[in-house]
């Protein structure tokens, strides 16, 4: 019987899984592996003729300044824009989090940001950063600053383009700490309290332990959103000033758009992926340890 | 003694939830400042207040700024992503559910791993696709790379097994085909999770940047954040158009936040792997 059924099952599996199994594989790993072939191959300067050069322009890319320049910047941005998004968004939870009236309203503001796109957001900043109408330079001016131009100033614009991403990635934040902080049993607060705990040794020690979980993911999903960064770039700084803030996606779309050099671009693109996927795996181990599993 | 420390514990947290909730929507205010003050000399545009007050912004950034036309092309994209993802992912969810084939398990983790691998690095071999089909500037261009999604089959696959086996064993007895269950037991009892799933979907399909950057050159297919770029670089010292440019464009998706919440945060908190 149960034989029977399980051979009758296979066709219905082949009609139901072939459409996503189709995109799959010609959008994903048919694109995946055509890119990791292409960085095996150099194109000549006028993009006419391509030759084998095996592993070769993996390693000149490896090896290229533009690279170590853009791993760094790209290590800065996750480094300066995943920690404060995370802590402002925390905070942002942790006081929303109460049984009081209007709270609804403050928990759709403070979610509100996940609806702004990267250009939306960008935008916005782009004109709050501006030295002549912008806010932040109005402060500088009222308290007897010079204004800054933000976005030209090389020791300032990867700070600058890091506020628009925590600004957006608030959200996200929010709403994932917030609902990792309502699954917390009442009871736990309830004991600590009763054990003469004061408000910041039970977010220590009882808050931030229940969620570990919930910000370990929080901060895979930042890291790797932050590696992928790429509209925000595009859009306020086109990489510059001098290079500080051209990170990975940045330099991977000039090497194959402005320089027109697919091969040196999928190589980058290769070694991108990789970076991605060890980050994701190390990510995950090296925080499991200090992570209190609640379950 | 103890209501009164409540009373000033609550005060406290009222005037920083407020304090917070300013910060938050400042960069919002500011633009709409910025967006309604008429073109002209920037040394009287109020920052915090506007001087002057006009709307024409907005329907100039609606016409001559394209803004109407970006929006109907993310509008005709992001509704036949969202369709498109949601029927495969429904159909393959059914089968890992449901269904005992070989190689179930191994298929089910291929499914998965396509969340491993980020949009960047598949353009490059995407592009060559899209150029072989001569698809530049269609919307096929936009809309069919994103046909599948591995998070929508995981979503909704956990949503199926979580229908009772009983149900399934009742319906068999009662003479269902896979596809009588499906469509008249697995979706209506899964609606939560379908509707999650579409409004994460649409989020994410509208937000898109990257890949129709690359696919549009032409204003006739160019979505909504790639005709902001238009917008702010064909005319980037006119902030106030930038701005009502900026703010229609965040305007859907405001909308549909502000009516979908509930189902929208339960898309984004089951797990935004894949932005």
């Amino acid at each position: 019987m149960r034989r029977s059924r399980h051979r009758r099952d296979w066709p219905w599996a082949v009609v139901l899984l072939a459409p996503a199994l189709a995109a799959f594989a010609m959008w994903v790993f048919y694109p995946l592996a055509r890119t990791m072939w292409l960085g095996t191959q150099r194109s000549d300067p006028f993009g006419l003729r391509t030759e084998y050069v095996g592993l070769d322009q993996y390693r000149e890319v490896l090896g290229s300044a533009d690279f170590h320049n853009s791993l760094k910047v790209t290590f800065g941005y996750v480094l300066i824009s995943v920690p404060i998004a995370l802590v402002l968004g925390l905070a942002l939870a942790v006081l929303a989090n109460a049984q009081l009236r209007g709270m609804r309203f403050f928990r759709t503001v403070f979610t509100s940001t996940v609806a702004s796109s990267v250009a939306v957001s960008a935008l916005l900043w782009f004109v709050l950063l501006q030295p002549s109408i912008g806010v932040v330079n109005q402060f500088l001016k009222s308290i007897g600053r010079d204004p800054v131009d933000f976005l030209n100033d090389p020791d300032r614009a990867l700070f600058a383009v890091s506020a628009t991403a925590v600004w957006q990635n608030l959200g996200i934040v929010f709403v994932t700490v917030i609902a990792g902080l309502q699954a917390m049993p009442a009871e736990l607060h309830e004991a600590a309290r009763v054990d003469g705990h004061g408000a910041w040794s039970r977010f220590r020690n009882v808050t931030v332990p229940m969620i570990s979980p919930t910000l370990l993911f929080t901060t895979v999903v930042l890291t790797i959103r932050a590696f992928q960064t790429f509209g925000e770039i595009d859009l306020l700084t086109q990489g510059g000033p001098n290079n500080r803030t051209n990170v990975l996606t940045y330099s991977l779309y000039t090497t194959v758009f402005k320089e027109r050099d697919p091969g040196a671009g999928a190589a980058l693109a290769v070694v991108l992926f990789v970076i991605i996927l060890l980050l994701t795996m190390a990510q995950f181990r090296f925080l499991e340890k200090r992570v209190h599993y609640a379950n | 003694m103890r209501t009164e420390r409540h009373r000033v514990r609550h005060g406290l947290r009222y005037l920083l939830l407020v304090l917070a909730a300013a910060f938050v929507l400042f960069p919002i205010y500011s633009a709409f400042v910025v967006a309604i003050q008429p073109i002209g000399e920037f040394r009287d545009l109020g920052v915090l207040l506007p001087s002057h007050f006009s709307f024409s912004t907005f329907s100039d950034a609606w016409s001559d700024g394209h803004m109407g036309l970006y929006l109907r092309n993310s509008f005709i994209v992001t509704i036949a992503i969202v369709v498109g993802q949601v029927l495969t992912s429904i159909l393959a969810a059914y089968a890992f559910a449901f269904l005992r084939f070989k190689g179930k398990r191994f298929l089910f983790f291929v499914v998965l791993s396509t969340l491993m691998v980020p949009t960047e690095v598949t353009i490059v071999g995407n592009l060559d696709t899209i150029n072989k089909l001569h698809w530049a500037d269609t919307f096929a261009a936009l809309i069919v790379p994103f046909l599948g999604w591995g998070f929508g089959v995981f979503l909704l696959r956990q949503a199926f097994l979580g229908i009772p086996r009983e149900l399934r064993d009742a319906a068999a007895m009662d003479g269902y085909t896979h596809f009588g269950f499906l469509t008249r037991v697995a979706v209506p009892l899964a609606r939560p999770a379908i509707a999650a799933l579409s409004l994460f979907s649409f989020l994410v399909a509208w937000n898109q940047y990257f890949w129709p950057l690359l696919v549009t050159n032409d204003d006739s297919r160019r979505t909504v954040q790639i005709g902001l770029k238009q917008l702010a670089s064909t005319d980037a010292a006119s902030f106030n158009r930038v701005m009502a440019g900026t703010l229609i464009a965040a305007l859907p998706i405001a909308i549909l936040l502000i009516v979908f919440e509930r189902q929208l945060v339960r898309g984004l908190t089951a797990g935004a792997v894949k932005g």
